[in-house]
């Protein structure tokens, strides 16, 4: 169990790099980020396929595997320790039990061959070497804490016997067994239907105040953010672009990448012909643009822009964006096609 | 689902499935066989019952397989035989599949320069061939405990296995669950057992089954030359190497111990084949089948 309330966050990455050395070259898939996590706090990490947001995860849990490789000079500290200096010992003592992860597709994630109760169990017997019968019975109360009926039957079932709202309360259920003090959620709800995505968002959110657990929410859809974070981080080419509270980032976006997503959700009482599109597609990471990463799909790109890499600029306090707009604001007045429209016309 | 739309599948399919329930039957029969031999065979295999006037004899209500030229009963020795060939053959298949397992697990597993190295070292076993190598050791090492040269047979007869089973490991070490398997704290050992191992076994299976028939017919080969199963021990392979001795005479000495094994392998072959066609989809000649299958799956996911 955590001790005390400390100060401080629970988690702090600094200076992330992962990357991937392919044949197609170095793919810098997560580029120098930084972020905190707090105590009990629930942070959204937003961006479309490809951004980094997964790698970032896997990077927390040092899952990355060969040719992936986590670069020196990164620092993750998380409960006062550098998670890059453990061994692989002590790294997978943190794994599910300080730090669990909850993955996007509940089909998958399970093992077809297993019970779903076993599978539960196997989290403390692994962590704590708890006895067969001792470990069953945990899984069973882990499977009412989720909110799965007759827990007990249910146990006893392997999962394809159980729908996709199900499979991915059990996967909660596994990530949650040691009262971790992070969960990372990658796309937990992406998978299911609308109406179980909301049952599911619910449950997460429960379980939260109960235990008091941090979350690192991972998603590319802004209306999930709304609805379940208290501070948004926007990745976009293997780098944070912009972060702000969530409020914040709904009222008063500051990086036009963020205004695109923004842009591409829809929102109630609102009617629109169809919903806008951020033009064009995430670059390949082996070959971000020059300048800022963004500027080949940018309304309001310059010349600066690709010329010149932004620093992540506080626009207000606690408010950071990587536009050269927070020191030349007039820019945004002037909107343009983006530089990859004039491209594709012109091919 | 589309109830209406023709499924001419289950006809076929279910002859299919009978055919390797008799030959599994058969199989049962035999392994039984095998396992009462001492109580229901009529004599001893060695026992020679008049070596003046009883060799040679064709069959009769006394001896119904005829007896050999030791005046032995042949009927007796094929039951006997069952009890060496049938084990033999499982012992080392058993063997194989184990040795074989283990290396494709570790390979596929590990990974990297471990995988290249476990898998280059394997094509260089491959390249000998196994029988040459089975007659070279078995000619230097002459005679082999029988438990060796089940030893030898398996360990000659592994490496199959082990491809297809790091071959199956290396496309579920991507599957999601292995992933978050590790993300909950299991290590490189409990992944290879619990996650990886029990999702490859099915094609062990199948090629285990399949096995048992080839290493049935090796081992009458090798027993064939002369270089298997020695004498007065009777397994299939020694009783027809000496009954086609004496072919012309007395067909009864090689037929009966040669039919026995034909039979044999073949139900191992159509048992194989049906467990094939059972785990695996894919390799399923059959696509009506394979339709009924995914219907059930998609109304399982479905449900709720």
């Amino acid at each position: 169990m955590s001790s005390a309330p400390s100060t401080g966050p629970l988690l702090s990455v600094e200076h992330l790099r992962t990357y991937f050395y392919t044949e197609a070259g170095v793919a810098r898939a997560v580029d120098d980020v930084s972020f905190e996590i707090g105590p009990g706090e629930t942070v959204g990490l937003v961006g479309e396929s490809g951004c980094g947001k997964s790698v970032t995860a896997l990077s927390i849990l040092r899952l990355i595997a060969s040719p992936g490789r986590i670069e020196p000079g990164s620092r993750m500290l998380f409960e006062g320790r550098d998670l890059l200096e453990l061994g692989e010992r002590d790294m997978r003592r943190v794994r599910g039990n300080r730090i669990a992860m909850i993955f996007q597709e509940p089909m998958t994630a399970l093992n077809p061959v297993f019970t779903i109760g076993d599978q539960i169990a196997e989290v403390s017997r692994i962590h704590e070497r708890a006895t067969r019968q001792a470990a069953w019975k945990r899984a069973v109360e882990m499977l009412e804490l989720v909110g799965i009926p007759a827990p007990a039957e249910r146990a006893k079932e392997y999962p394809h016997q159980l729908s996709g709202g199900m499979r991915q309360r059990v996967v909660i259920a596994m990530a949650l067994v040691m009262k971790p003090a992070l969960v990372i959620a990658d796309e937990p709800t992406t998978a299911l239907d609308v109406t179980i995505q909301a049952q599911i968002l619910d449950l997460l959110k429960d379980l939260q105040t109960r235990f008091g657990t941090s979350i690192l929410l991972i998603t590319h859809d802004m209306g999930v953010v709304a609805e379940t974070v208290s501070r948004v981080i926007v990745m976009y080419g293997g780098e944070i672009v912009e972060q702000a509270r969530v409020d914040r980032i709904f009222a008063k976006p500051h990086h036009p990448y963020t205004e695109g997503l923004l842009g591409a959700m829809p929102r109630v009482g609102e009617s629109r012909e169809r919903l806008q599109t951020i033009p064009g597609t995430v670059p390949p990471p082996t070959a971000w643009p020059s300048g800022c990463r963004f500027h080949d799909r940018c309304q309001y790109a310059w010349d600066r822009t690709a010329r010149e890499h932004p620093p992540l600029y506080e626009v207000e306090s606690g408010h950071l964006s990587r536009c050269h707009l927070a020191q030349e604001p007039q820019h945004r007045l002037q909107p343009h096609e983006p530089l990859v429209a004039q491209q594709g016309a012109g091919s | 689902m589309f109830a209406e739309a023709p499924l001419p599948a289950p006809a076929p399919a279910r002859r299919v499935d009978r055919t390797a329930r008799v030959a599994l039957l058969v199989l049962g029969v035999l392994y039984a066989v095998a396992f009462l031999a001492p109580v229901i065979a009529p004599y001893s295999p060695s026992q020679q019952i008049d070596i003046v006037a009883m060799k040679n004899r064709p069959p009769s209500l006394a001896h119904p397989f005829g007896t050999d030229r030791f005046s032995r009963d042949v009927l007796t020795r094929v039951l006997y035989g069952a009890r060496l060939s049938l084990s033999i053959g499982t012992l080392a298949v058993l063997v194989a599949a184990i040795v074989g397992t283990a290396y494709g697990l570790v390979a596929a597993s590990f990974g990297g320069v471990v995988d290249t190295v476990l898998m280059r070292l394997l094509d260089a076993m491959l390249a000998i061939p196994r029988v040459l190598l089975l007659i070279a050791i078995l000619a230097l090492w002459n005679p082999l405990p029988l438990w060796m040269f089940v030893v030898l047979l398996g360990l000659t007869g592994w490496f199959d296995v082990s491809r297809l089973v790091r071959a199956e490991a290396l496309t579920v070490r991507e599957r999601e669950f292995v992933l978050a398997a590790q993300s909950l704290g299991a290590g490189r050992a409990r992944i290879m057992i619990r996650h990886l191992l029990p999702n490859v076994l099915a094609p062990v299976i199948v090629t285990t089954t399949l096995g048992i028939g080839n290493v049935i017919v090796l081992e009458a080969a090798l027993s064939f030359i002369g270089i298997g199963v020695r004498e007065p021990a009777a397994s299939w392979g020694t009783m027809f190497h000496e009954g086609t001795e004496v072919f012309a005479g007395t067909w009864w000495a090689a037929l009966f111990p040669g039919v026995a094994i034909v039979v044999t392998v073949l139900c191992f072959n159509i048992v194989g084949d049906a467990l094939r066609a059972a785990l695996d989809p894919r390799q399923l000649p059959r696509a009506p089948r394979a339709l009924v299958g995914t219907r059930t799956a998609a109304g399982t996911a479905t449900v709720q």
